[in-house]
């Protein structure tokens, strides 16, 4: 088995939350992969897809497929941009036989990062250790289109110091949706309220996911309201010694 | 054209409102997901799957269909009526009560009827239509329309229905729930067994029974259809079921889907006007099938998955959106993500150009269809189709130059590179940028990344 | 063009089939040589899950689900055990019957409280309208969803297990099936039969205000079956 992996580290990732990147470097290199990151890597296309700009979700798609043609096993810190890939990239191609195949031919490699970690590596146990009272928050795309929802509890649950506690609206939508956010932007906020009322609840001060969005989502809202909540990527927490 | 954003902002800043939105949806949600459990119904998706099947076939033939409904309902002793139009509908119902000397009719609830604004047309020329389902009936009293697909008076309180009693029926106020129903039980009972016509919706046509399938918990369908001389029926064109036995897969999803009930408390499967020696029952019946535009929908391959829809309202139930703005903030009767869809094909995709885009496309309606309609998918080739127009109006605006720009950034590497460092001068200038403004006035705008991962990563050394 | 024609031709154009082609059905008539588009082919027969299970526990289960319902149900012997079993139901209340066979057999006919042998619409609305509960028996009874079952016919009107407040249904334990499914497995076409069959699962309701449930807004608020083992 092959221990080299290609990371595909997402633009929020880049831009943003460099960090999330970095701890799924760590976690993965110490898990004996060699990481490589095709360095002419820029975006999915999914901004430019869900809000209806199909010509330009074209264009990113295909810089993608050129970027990623020799990659073997292409890694991606977020569900809502593994699912594009894997899901949407056959719409976005569906009238370019071409494109379509290598498209279709790219889905077998490409793996959001919790579900490579316990299917690929076949590993629960990455060392880690977080202390502290922690929630998960189920992302739209990895838990519908992807069906992720008990891997990263998994992973969670072997960190040592770690308490897991549900929330009670675990599957309900953050509301960040991309430009949803920016076009409704008193529904977006009401959503994500929602949500922290009911993570305040659990007593968590640290809200994790496999989604960047989701989670900027969530501690914009928190930082306005000045709740002592933070957010993790599931990455970091993996990292965490 | 543009999003009703005061209304919007009221019903989100409404505690007692949202409140009761939250609650009631929420209830069914917890009932429709009891009985929908591998425990309670190990066959859910294979249900679904069976639903989604028979409604394409349906759907993809139904011309057949339809022809052998009528020839069905024909054969009964019925009448079937095609109609382009909602006044092609009225204007048949007035010209009927007309000949029957029919001053006032009893409908049970029908959506269908709601598209039409059936009853309105029906006032205008002093037909009088008595809705009987205890919700539509405060509407009615109210005018006010539906709330939601199923639970019609969603929004109400037994205060808000006091409140309306009083007014219209001149009596002295009463709030105690049970008490109201005992009140409109009484109003109703009459008009059931005066009105010269019953008119009631279809959730079902069985094609090869010439027979409406009605569910309901009240009674008042069963007495509409029951106790009038005259029957009317109206039922879009897609509503139509191939066989009768098909209904073992449409009812035991419609139910637990809707309400969280295995099957409603009446379920009436009616084939035409009494037969032989039938003691009572309707004398003639009437099958109302209304195109008004849903032939438009027919015409996209991949949309006209839109008309599977049973009119559950599960999906009203679990939308995020739905669950905020409630239903008097969509445009049209179907409110949710059904409304989301099918508004814009009926309706022209440039009326309400913000509808297909009032959602983050979360799935979460998608997973709940009993008949696997894929509403996100659909909504992503609406957003498409706005997006076209646009481009072809030239009239995208700063979002569309912000989609080409990012584009052909993500489509450049070095330039992508090169603009790392621009996310420290970007982010600070969000809070003051038009549109971004209302985005940061709901949260705090994060931090740029002082280095992005491109950088770190060029900076490390190398492992080998 | 009429409507018809316009619609059939609409959804024709839409469906890429042929445009304008001429309605293909007269009434009631269908040319069995008629070419079927192979699509309809595609339709698979439908799937009926009947549980295989012990009949004998038809009956409990029945009452269970009727009971959870917010129903009554009563399991008797033989016919002469109906009535007294009944009885505290009937006292200082009337009712109209309805002209099931079975009723009489039971004895529910000839009781002075109760009226029966309408074969008049209007006479029927009226004496139903006006009494306090409807007695009928059931054409079949579902043991999974504790639903009856009621054909019109002029053996059972529909307004008797509508119009009254209250409704007992007194049905043999031969007519329980499993559930809907099988139902449909023995009544394929039930247009074939009568023009409304019923399924009655519980006693009418709404929640439509604050989602408070109340009982008998339309139909009847209380119902009871009484199920006899011999007929």
């Amino acid at each position: 088995m092959s221990t080299r992996v290609s990371l595909f580290v997402t633009c929020i990732v880049d831009q943003v939350f460099p960090q999330v990147g970095i701890a799924i470097t760590q976690v993965l290199e110490r898990l004996g992969y060699r990481v490589d990151f095709p360095k002419a890597q820029t975006c999915c296309g999914q901004p430019a897809f869900n809000s209806g700009y199909t010509e330009e979700a074209r264009n990113i798609a295909r810089h993608f497929l050129d970027v990623f043609q020799d990659s073997e096993t292409i890694i991606v810190p977020s569900g809502s941009c593994a699912s594009m890939i894997s899901h949407h990239f056959a719409d976005i191609f569906e009238n370019d036989p071409q494109l379509l195949a290598e498209a279709q031919a790219l889905e077998p490699r490409v793996f959001e990062f919790s579900r490579f970690l316990l299917e690929v590596a076949g590993v629960e146990d990455v060392g880690a250790r977080f202390d502290g009272v922690v929630t998960y928050h189920d992302s739209c795309h990895a838990l519908r289109e992807l069906r992720i929802k008990a891997g990263p509890r998994k992973l969670l649950s072997k960190v040592r110091g770690l308490t897991l506690a549900e929330m009670t609206t675990a599957e309900e939508c953050c509301g960040f949706g991309g430009t949803f956010s920016i076009k409704f932007p008193e529904v977006s906020g009401a959503m994500a309220r929602t949500k922290i009322d009911s993570i305040q609840q659990t007593g968590a001060s640290t809200i994790v996911s496999i989604d960047s969005s989701c989670l900027m989502q969530l501690q914009g809202v928190i930082d306005r309201a000045g709740l002592p909540i933070r957010t993790l990527h599931l990455a970091e927490v993996l990292a965490s010694r | 054209m543009n999003a009703p954003e005061a209304e919007i902002q009221q019903t989100i800043s409404d505690p007692r409102l949202q409140l009761a939105i939250y609650t009631a949806t929420g209830r069914v949600m917890d009932l429709r997901a009891k009985v929908v459990s591998d425990e309670a119904l190990p066959d859910y998706q294979a249900l679904r799957e069976e639903a989604n099947a028979i409604k394409k076939h349906t759907i993809e033939n139904l011309d057949h269909y339809l022809e052998q409904l009528e020839s069905n309902v024909v054969a009964h002793g019925g009448n079937v009526i095609y109609c382009r139009t909602g006044q092609e509908a009225a204007d048949f119902v007035l010209d009927l009560a007309k000949k029957r000397g029919v001053h006032m009719l009893v409908k049970s609830k029908s959506m269908t009827s709601e598209e039409i604004h059936f009853n309105e047309r029906l006032e205008e020329h002093q037909l009088e239509a008595v809705e009987t389902d205890f919700g539509e009936y405060i509407l009615q009293l109210a005018h006010q329309r539906p709330y939601h697909i199923v639970a019609p008076a969603l929004h109400l309180t037994r205060f808000d229905v006091a409140d309306i009693f009083t007014k219209e029926l001149g009596i002295e106020r009463e709030e105690v729930i049970e008490n109201q129903t005992k009140i409109a039980r009484g109003v109703l009972r009459r008009k059931f067994l005066e009105a010269g016509m019953g008119v009631s919706g279809a959730n079902f046509l069985v094609a090869d029974s010439g027979a409406v399938v009605i569910v309901e918990n009240e009674g008042n369908a069963r007495l509409s259809t029951s106790a009038p001389k005259i029957h009317i029926a109206i039922a879009g064109i897609e509503k139509v079921i191939p066989r009768a036995q098909d209904l073992a897969v449409f009812l035991n999803l419609l139910g637990r889907s809707a309400t969280g009930q295995p099957l409603t408390v009446y379920t009436s499967f009616l084939s035409g006007p009494r037969r032989g020696a039938e003691i009572d029952g309707p004398d003639e019946f009437y099958l109302l099938l209304l195109d008004n535009g849903r032939t438009k929908l027919l015409a996209d391959p991949d949309k006209r998955q839109s008309l599977y829809c049973i009119r559950c309202g599960a999906c009203l139930n679990h939308c995020p959106v739905y669950r905020k703005i409630g239903g008097h903030n969509y445009p049209w009767v179907y409110s949710g993500p059904i409304g989301a869809i099918i508004t814009p094909q009926f309706h022209g995709i440039t009326g309400d150009a913000w509808l297909p885009f009032a959602s983050s496309l979360c799935g979460a309606c998608a997973e709940v269809c009993p008949v696997k309609i894929d509403i996100p998918k659909v909504l992503l080739k609406l957003r498409a189709e706005v997006v076209e127009v646009q481009r072809r109006e030239d009239s995208g605006g700063w979002e569309r130059f912000a989609f080409q720009l990012f584009a052909w950034i993500a489509t450049h590497p070095r330039i992508y590179l090169s603009l790392a460092t621009l996310g420290s001068i970007f982010f600070p200038l969000v809070p003051h940028l038009g549109p971004l403004k209302k985005w940061a006035s709901q949260r705090s705008v994060p931090e740029p990344a002082k280095q992005s991962f491109h950088q770190w990563w060029a900076s490390r050394k190398p492992t080998s | 063009m009429t409507a018809r024609e316009q619609i059939l031709g609409d959804i024709r154009k839409a469906l890429k089939g042929t445009a304008g082609q001429p309605a293909l059905i007269e009434a009631a008539s269908r040319s069995s040589s008629q070419q079927l588009p192979a699509s309809l082919e595609q339709l698979p027969a439908p799937t009926l899950r009947i549980p295989r299970s012990d009949r004998n526990l038809y009956a409990d289960l029945f009452g269970q689900k009727f009971e959870n319902l917010g129903g009554k149900c009563f399991r008797v012997r033989n016919t002469s055990a109906v009535v007294p079993a009944i009885a505290e139901l009937l006292t200082q209340k009337s009712a109209v019957a309805s002209n099931s066979p079975f009723l009489r057999k039971c004895g529910i006919t000839g009781l002075p409280q109760v009226h029966a042998g309408f074969t008049e619409r209007d006479d029927l609305k009226e004496a139903c309208a006006s009494v306090d509960i409807g007695i009928t028996s059931a054409d079949y009874a579902l043991a999974a969803t504790g639903t009856l079952v009621m054909l019109s016919s002029p053996d059972e009107a529909r307004l008797v297990s509508l119009l009254p407040p209250s409704h007992i249904a007194i049905f043999p334990r031969s007519h329980l099936l499993a559930n809907l499914d099988e139902l449909l497995s023995i009544l394929p076409r039930p247009a074939d039969q009568t023009s409304s069959m019923v399924l009655i699962t519980g006693p009418s309701r709404t929640a439509d205000i604050e989602q408070r449930l109340v009982r008998g807004v339309h139909g009847p608020g209380q119902i009871f079956a009484v199920i006899v083992d011999e007929e």
